[in-house]
């Protein structure tokens, strides 16, 4: 059995009762992974479904700006508007050939639980969504879909009521729920075979792209941004190069309000980032001496997380994947440049990538053809957009629907 | 070599034995620095008058992932208080000398004891007197050095079964079991409701076929009704999330009347 590390990141760190669900989960992964059928039919669902290929952008406005060009990897026309699609449905194929009959996930901002109940939906399955208790009173639109959609959603009120406790808690769900169910983890991290499994699905991201900017551009890109949460959509698009030494790849953590106290969540950018264990598997973690994780901050919920892909790790170890990260004001400004330049909405963790890209593009060489991959849109986040906008037409439109509902509640 | 722990345990359940009590050893479970560290020397004080013989002190981490919502919130309010791992191993160290008819045994999720260094946290457990330690999350297929150095240092690495394990796994960590092995009689996590029954038997049955050291069963032990049927399967029987449920209620003197009555005569 594939031991699961990469270099000295990775594993398998979970408790004994985890450990004959997850050998057989390693086992179900690899007949998948050895079986062309299998792939063909994950593409074909993701064509029919979820509108790939997603279209590689040329964005005209911003290159003749910086007179470099620069594309964009459209993740955000996925079904449910990221890229968090390719996963929960790779995963949802392996759940029906496995012949489990429900699915668990633990979900932040709730993309991943809103991705992951629409697939249930799909695909027949019963799904519960865990999702720290804080997070469902932030997230009242994706937890309504998630409901309307079919899903059961349990509000975790442990520890800090936010994602890792609903990482614990869907856990606790999957030792007692193991023979039916499958847990749906959200991003390349968790014990193997999590992050490469998650990472195979997310890798026809770079495949695709790889393809079209050969046919676009008749060259590779110079290079590769992508932002790093758990770090999946960076995976994805980064895997398509990986052979390709000549194209640079950059990974955008969240800068936070700034690298020099504790509000960000650049675990490999700040170089504050520790090797430890937690979640099932050993990367960098922001932790303090005694090991224990410390609170993160981002303006992005999804980006919002203390370990990073142990994938990810070695690679920036391995000096392949740089890192650097993006604070909130450079972010929300890149979302707006984005929108009016070109059009398109991106989702603030989504903004961080394309932040990293704006700050090197006048500095890059004139020849250089650069990639954002655009791991979400926006729209669907209003209420967290409008917030880090701050838009005051808005607020007055929220408490005049606010009244609006007092007086409809008291006449009732 | 150490299997100084399971001499101990056998000792101790042959003088029960032989005084006609219920032949089963208790060992209870706390969270250091929950409510505060002063309150649990309290309750240390109590269950050892009650004659419990093994104490698990586990030190707070922040990410608990195998214990179930009353433990982890024990873990999350003790960090909240602004628990410290040395003022833990302070602690203790001054439990054990206090209690030294006491077998302490330090549990603990890995990124604690990874973060200190394997060989330094093992180290300073021993010299603290502890007679073993409990990693969950670490599993045996990385745990070869700490095993070898607990060894050395007489420490018991103490190993769990599970039920949802094969036997060709049960056996494994059976080889590898030294002092205890700690069984995890249901599916699920620590403190929700359990179910003794055909299938207990069964699970503590296959335990005992993959290894000839001392069985603790744990999770969900709340009645002296549980103590009795653990008696007949086992050597020692675990009592966690009930005990805090109880201190909650009643206080360290609550925990004392509860630990008593589990085996009628103390």
């Amino acid at each position: 059995m594939n031991s699961g590390f990469f270099g000295p990141f990775g594993g398998a760190y979970i408790p004994e009762i985890l450990h004959e669900t997850v050998r057989q989960l390693t086992l179900a992964y690899e007949a998948a992974r050895a079986d062309p059928a299998f792939w063909e039919e994950y593409v074909r669902l993701m064509e029919n479904y979820s509108g790939r290929p997603t279209p590689l952008t040329f964005a005209a406005n911003l290159s003749a700006e910086f007179g470099r060009k620069v594309y964009i990897k459209r993740e955000d026309l996925n079904q449910t508007g990221a890229h968090k699609a390719n996963n929960v449905l790779g995963q949802g194929l392996l759940v029906k050939r496995m012949g489990k009959r429900r699915v668990i996930a633990e979900t932040g901002a709730g993309q991943h639980g809103l991705a992951t109940a629409t697939m249930a939906a799909r695909l027949g399955l019963e799904c519960t969504i865990y999702m720290g208790a804080k997070d469902v009173e932030r997230q009242r639109p994706n937890v309504f879909w998630m409901e309307r959609l079919g899903a059961e959603v349990v509000p975790v009120v442990a520890g800090s009521q936010t994602l890792k406790d609903a990482i614990n808690e869907a856990m606790r769900d999957w030792v007692g729920s193991m023979d039916h169910t499958h847990y749906v983890l959200g991003t390349a991290c968790g014990p193997h075979p999590f992050p490469e499994m998650v990472s195979w699905f997310q890798s026809i991201i770079g495949r695709e792209a790889r393809g079209q900017i050969l046919q676009l551009e008749g060259r590779l890109p110079s290079h590769v941004y992508a932002c790093v949460g758990g770090g999946s959509n960076a995976m994805g698009i980064f895997s398509g190069f990986f052979d390709d030494p000549e194209v640079a790849l950059i990974g955008v953590e969240a800068g936070g309000r700034g690298l020099a106290g504790n509000d960000h969540a650049a675990r490999l950018a700040s170089k504050k980032g520790r090797l430890g264990v937690a979640h099932g598997y050993k990367t960098y973690f922001l932790q303090d001496d005694d090991g224990q994780m410390q609170e993160t901050h981002s303006v992005a919920a999804g980006l919002d997380y203390v370990g990073v892909s142990p994938i990810l790790a070695h690679l920036a170890d391995a000096g392949r994947v740089r890192f650097e990260a993006a604070t909130d004001d450079e972010v929300v400004a890149a979302l707006q440049r984005l929108m009016k330049r070109e059009g398109i909405i991106p989702a603030l963790e989504s903004s961080h990538a394309l932040a990293g890209a704006f700050r090197e593009l006048p500095g890059l060489p004139e020849g250089a053809v650069v990639i954002v991959n655009l791991s979400g849109r926006g729209d669907k986040d209003i209420f967290t957009i409008a917030d880090a906008l701050d838009d005051p037409a808005w607020r007055r439109f929220i408490r005049e629907k606010a009244a609006c509902y007092a007086r409809r509640e008291e006449g009732a | 070599m150490s299997g100084a722990l399971e001499g101990e345990i056998r000792r101790r359940l042959a003088a029960r034995r032989a005084a006609g009590r219920v032949p089963a050893l208790l060992m209870s479970h706390l969270v250091m620095g929950y409510p505060s560290l002063e309150e649990n020397a309290r309750v240390i004080d109590a269950m050892a008058a009650a004659g419990v013989e093994l104490m698990e002190l586990q030190i707070p981490f922040s990410e608990p992932s195998a214990d179930g919502p009353v433990i982890a919130r024990a873990n999350q309010q003790a960090l909240d208080g602004g628990f410290k791992v040395d003022q833990g191993m302070a602690f203790a160290a001054e439990m054990i000398r206090r209690h030294p008819g006491v077998k302490f045994l330090l549990m603990t999720y890995y990124n604690i004891v990874f973060a200190r260094g394997e060989e330094r946290f093992l180290r300073q457990t021993a010299a603290l007197g502890a007679a073993g330690v409990i990693v969950p999350d670490l599993p045996l297929q990385y745990a070869a050095p700490a095993l070898d150095l607990c060894r050395e240092l007489g420490l018991s690495w103490v190993q769990l079964m599970t039920p949802t394990s094969r036997d060709e796994r049960l056996a494994e960590v059976g080889r590898a079991a030294d002092g205890l092995v700690y069984c995890v009689a249901r599916r699920g996590v620590t403190g929700q409701q359990s179910r003794f029954g055909e299938e207990l038997r069964e699970f503590i049955g296959r335990c005992r076929q993959a290894t000839d050291q001392p069985l603790a069963v744990g999770f969900g032990v709340k009645r002296r009704e549980d103590v009795a049927i653990l008696a007949e399967l086992a050597e020692i029987a675990v009592v966690g999330t009930a005990a805090i449920e109880v201190h909650l209620k009643e206080g360290a003197a609550g925990v004392e009347r509860f630990f008593r009555g589990l085996r009628e005569d103390g």
